[in-house]
């Protein structure tokens, strides 16, 4: 895991992101789906993992409290539009 | 409450400037089909359904299309990145250039700002839910004319 550079952690994130919004929307019209609710606790366990592997190495990756911050990092850390 | 996470859904890098697409991409990000009216018409609508699993659907779609509006608007910044005046000028953005500069104004490619008017919210389900499916058919056809500029 450790080994991840950023940007492969950063699109490793997105992949397992994707499985769970996409799992999200379908148990939002299927709630008693167990098999579907299993899937999507499984990546959602993953994300998680994986997140707060990025925010220990790289930075936060929300606000409000939801993420960790050190001294200016969610302020001077590139923004997501910057190239 | 929303949290913003500060990562694009799916990560964009544009390096050469492209004005003639930021000019077409202005559809989905300020157009009455864009990412922008379907993330504001399911956020409205949710509030009148009757149904817990629509008001989950609404809710988490709209979210989403916020996050495609982020990546629309993040494509046409780089695409206009660097793009000098009559590079701009000959890809038919002067107009827009005199009016905004550089910054990402919510408007269709023919410089018509967004307007809520775009949008229904009657407060009728059937009603309010029959407009998403207009408007998403739209959206799916508008894709491909979009992907066959990219092309060229």
């Amino acid at each position: 895991m450790a080994n991840y550079t950023e940007q492969e952690l950063l699109s490793r994130i997105g992949e397992v992101r994707f499985a769970c919004v996409e799992l999200q929307l379908y148990l939002d019209t299927h709630p008693e789906d167990l098999d579907a609710l299993s899937d999507f606790n499984s990546y959602a366990a993953t994300l998680k993992r994986l997140c707060a592997e990025y925010t220990e190495r790289f930075g936060p990756l929300e606000n409000f409290g939801n993420s960790t911050h050190d001294a200016g990092s969610w302020v001077y850390q590139k923004w997501p539009w910057q190239n | 409450m929303w949290i913003y996470e500060k990562r694009l859904e799916y990560p964009v890098r544009i390096t050469k400037p492209d004005p003639k697409m930021a000019k077409l991409l202005m559809a989905q990000y300020g157009g009455p089909d864009s990412e922008l009216g379907a993330g504001l018409r399911y956020l409205t609508q949710r509030y009148s359904m009757p149904d817990d699993r629509i008001r989950a659907t609404l809710t988490d779609i709209g979210t989403e299309e916020i996050a495609h509006w982020e990546m629309i608007a993040t494509m046409i910044t780089q695409c206009m990145q660097g793009a000098s005046l009559e590079e701009l000028s000959a890809a038919g953005l002067d107009g827009y250039y005199t009016m905004h500069s550089y910054g990402v104004f919510p408007a269709d490619p023919n410089g018509v700002p967004f307007t809520t008017a775009y949008i229904a919210c009657t407060g009728d389900p059937i009603a309010d839910l029959s407009e998403d499916m207009a408007a998403d058919a739209a959206t799916s056809d508008s894709l491909p004319t979009l992907k066959k500029s990219l092309n060229h």
